[in-house]
């Protein structure tokens, strides 16, 4: 016993003190390393998304773009002006806002499930699994303008493939119209999806990587079938897998821009007028970006409540799990 | 090696300095000696696609290079970006030294501070205001105020007919009415062939024959003072009429709702697919696309018989294209000498007869080429039955609001939900409610 604490102290005594030059550097050498990323991230996101909240407190009309500076400000009357359901702009703005939700949910529906399917199916080892993988995840790799174009290509009335392919098997008997009138929703539903299942399905196959094998023998012995497998042992060993992957298609899904601009251009069909492109047309039609400002606050503010809510919630079904 | 203190500092300063210089080097051109400048210049897409703009600039541009020493580099913007990109612009003070603008914005684009006055000691500079037409030299700024863009092309709106399309269906002049047209329509129309084609999905030409249909019906977008009123029975009328092509005369493809690029209807008249097109002077691009010069008919864009009481007998627009200076350019004397250049006689007779439009200086109609039928057509609407949009600062805002209104009417024409009188009242409101008011 004294001979331990004998050995204790010497251990403690001999040990040499770090060098203070050292310590000092080991102190400052990360935050010195930080400041690039910082700098970048205050200049990419920080500054301009400040910018847009000061904006949406002017009234930044054409008058003061070249000198916006000098514009008036307007304290809330743009924030009053587009939660003002009863007048046309946040009629507008509602409207824009529940087919985005709308279109939102099917399109995180059915691309987690398309996702979820094609990764169970390529879990297991079989020929050619690695050229199935690569076919999944040709929309997500190709370059999102050049797809969609050729999109609206394929979706238009007279010239466009996909009503001659609906003509010859006779499942219409006239030419639809695709990108106007009620079916554009269903078209951008159907692009934004092939372009974003793959994204889960990428997700989710790196997730399923981490299941030890052993589980899924397991769950054999125990008598559970495919489908039991998926239930009890994927599922459950997916969940932060899917809890960040679901956040991030919400957010990629509900703030899209390229996909719906690139196939309706700068005039959107009102049954799919999506919320980003919503804000940018209001902004430009009517050079009061004050106003846009305001959209995109207030869009902002429901991405944050949308994201602290869900976080909260995972994180406590986490605990209780 | 260990990395020293000092190496360390060095690299993080070398991390944190790139990006940051990189931002701090303007896109724009800097030179400030006049014969090495480089000049940035956004032409706006007037032939039949922005190759064939950059292959008529181009020639151009060359010989402007040759003889002053600088270049310019020629962007050319589609119609459906370009006020987009003009705005950005004016925003963030970068952009172009020289550019094209929509005649009809300039009262907008002065609005926003952004182009250069054209003082008279600056049109000076440019050879004088005298030497443009008085016309052209009217839709460069509101009333009052030193313009801030000159005159390049001048343009007004007709109806193109097939002549051998309406020889063979037995008509023998093109109709001066609206039920006229109406009437031919219903002899020429046949199978698959439509007898109009519109471009449902521009704003641009939608709102460019709102107008001119509310001139006719004796309707007005903004009143005396400058507000806005486009809910009126005249402006509803108008746009119904417009509606009615498709929906009860039947005389458009439905499909041409979502005519967007600019150039698609016009691409089906000179293509033989329909016979009558309402549009700008393009006798340029139909030659391109190929079409037998022998049956481009010209006529005035039809009027409403009788003319309802306080209409006004308007075919056209005064449409063009003016040239302005951006006010950041750091080129303003190369910019001035640009200009000079592009609106000199010598160009104007070239590059207006290129693409079929008028010159703006009436030294270029010395020219032979300028006296041809269509030409003279053309010269004749904009000197009697030309009207100039609203000159109001919100001109730009108004074009794209009922623009855009336009083609979601359109498209519920085109999908078949009857457009009503109601239903136009309503997209017209909302519309002005767009402007903020």
């Amino acid at each position: 016993m004294v001979d331990t604490i004998r050995v204790e102290k010497g251990v403690t005594a001999s040990a040499p003190p770090p060098p203070r030059k050292r310590r000092w550097r080991r102190g400052w050498l990360p935050y010195v390393l930080l400041i690039p990323a910082v700098l970048l991230e205050l200049l990419i996101h920080i500054i301009p998304m400040l910018a847009g909240v000061g904006i949406s407190f002017l009234q930044l009309t054409e008058l003061y773009l070249s000198n916006w500076r000098a514009a008036p400000f307007a304290g809330f009357s743009n924030y009053a002006l587009v939660v003002n359901f009863n007048g046309a702009i946040g009629q507008a703005l509602l409207h824009s806002f529940v087919v985005t939700i709308l279109y939102t949910a099917i399109v995180l529906a059915v691309s987690w499930t398309f996702g979820m399917a094609a990764a169970v199916f390529t879990q297991r080892a079989f020929r050619g699994r690695g050229v199935i993988r690569t076919i999944f995840l040709i929309p997500y790799a190709l370059p999102v303008f050049a797809s969609v174009i050729t999109w609206n290509f394929m979706l238009q009335r007279d010239t466009g493939v996909v009503n001659q392919l609906l003509l010859d098997v006779h499942l219409i008997h006239s030419r639809a119209f695709w990108l106007i009138g009620q079916n554009s929703f269903y078209s951008l539903v159907v692009v934004a999806i092939w372009r974003s299942w793959p994204f889960a399905f990428l997700i989710l196959t790196a997730g399923m990587q981490s299941i030890p094998t052993d589980l899924y023998e397991a769950a054999a012995i125990d008598g559970s079938g495919a489908i039991g497998q998926v239930r009890h042992v994927t599922l459950p060993l997916l969940r932060p897998v899917n809890r960040v992957l679901l956040l991030v298609l919400f957010l990629w899904t509900f703030n899209d821009f390229t996909v719906p601009f690139t196939l309706f251009g700068s005039a959107p069909p009102t049954q799919a007028d999506i919320i980003s492109i919503h804000i940018y047309e209001n902004s430009f039609v009517s050079w009061n970006f004050g106003t846009g400002s305001a959209m995109s606050v207030l869009l902002l503010l429901f991405l944050l409540v949308v994201t602290v809510i869900y976080l909260a919630v995972g994180r406590r079904g986490e605990r209780h799990a | 090696m260990r990395p020293t203190k000092l190496s360390t500092l060095a690299l993080a300063a070398a991390l944190v300095a790139a990006p940051l210089a990189a931002c701090g080097s303007s896109g724009s051109s800097s030179s400030s000696s006049t014969s090495h400048a480089t000049l940035t210049y956004w032409a706006t897409n007037q032939g039949t696609s922005l190759q064939d703009d950059l292959n008529v600039l181009g020639p151009q541009i060359t010989k402007f290079t040759k003889a002053t020493g600088i270049k310019v580099n020629v962007q050319v913007i589609p119609w459906t970006t370009v006020l987009n990109q003009i705005t950005a612009a004016t925003v963030s003070g970068k952009g172009p030294d020289v550019l094209n603008i929509g005649n009809t914005w300039s009262p907008s684009l002065q609005a926003t501070g952004a182009l250069v006055q054209f003082t008279p000691s600056v049109m000076g500079q440019i050879g004088g205001s005298s030497r443009f037409l008085t016309g052209s030299l009217s839709a460069t700024g509101a009333p009052g105020k030193a313009p801030t863009a000159v005159p390049l092309y001048s343009l007004a709106y007709a109806l193109y007919y097939n002549k051998a399309q309406f020889a063979a269906a037995g008509i023998s002049s093109p109709p001066t009415t609206w039920a006229e047209l109406i009437a031919d329509g219903v002899k020429l129309k046949k199978g698959g062939h439509w007898p109009l084609a519109i471009e449902g999905g521009s704003v641009a030409e939608n709102i460019h024959m709102a107008f001119e249909l509310s001139e006719q019906q004796g309707g007005q977008f903004f009143d005396s003072s400058g507000k806005p009123t486009f809910n009126t029975p005249q402006n509803v009328a108008a746009v119904k009429q417009m509606m009615n092509f498709i929906q009860t005369d039947k005389l458009t493809n439905p499909s041409d709702a979502q005519y967007s690029k600019g150039t698609e209807a016009l691409v089906d008249y000179a293509t033989g697919k329909t016979s009558m097109v309402i549009w700008q002077a393009a006798s340029g691009s139909l030659k391109q696309l190929g079409m037998n010069a022998a049956d481009i008919g010209v006529a005035p864009v039809p009027l409403p018989s009788p003319v309802p009481a306080g209409g006004k007998p308007i075919t056209s627009m005064v449409a063009g294209i003016n040239m302005a200076i951006f006010k950041n350019t750091k080129n303003m004397s190369a910019a001035l000498q640009f200009v000079k250049f592009m609106t000199s006689t010598p160009e104007q007779e070239s590059l207006n007869s290129t693409y079929g439009s008028l010159p703006t200086v009436s030294a270029a109609y010395a020219d032979p080429a300028f006296h041809t039928p269509a030409v003279t057509t053309f010269r004749s609407i904009l000197s009697s039955s030309a009207a100039p949009m609203p000159p109001v600062p919100q001109e730009s805002a108004f074009e794209t609001a009922v623009g855009t209104a336009i083609i979601h009417l359109y498209a519920d024409a085109a999908t078949g939900k009857a457009v009503t009188d109601s239903m136009i009242a309503q997209a017209l409101t909302q519309a002005q409610a767009q402007l903020g008011g």
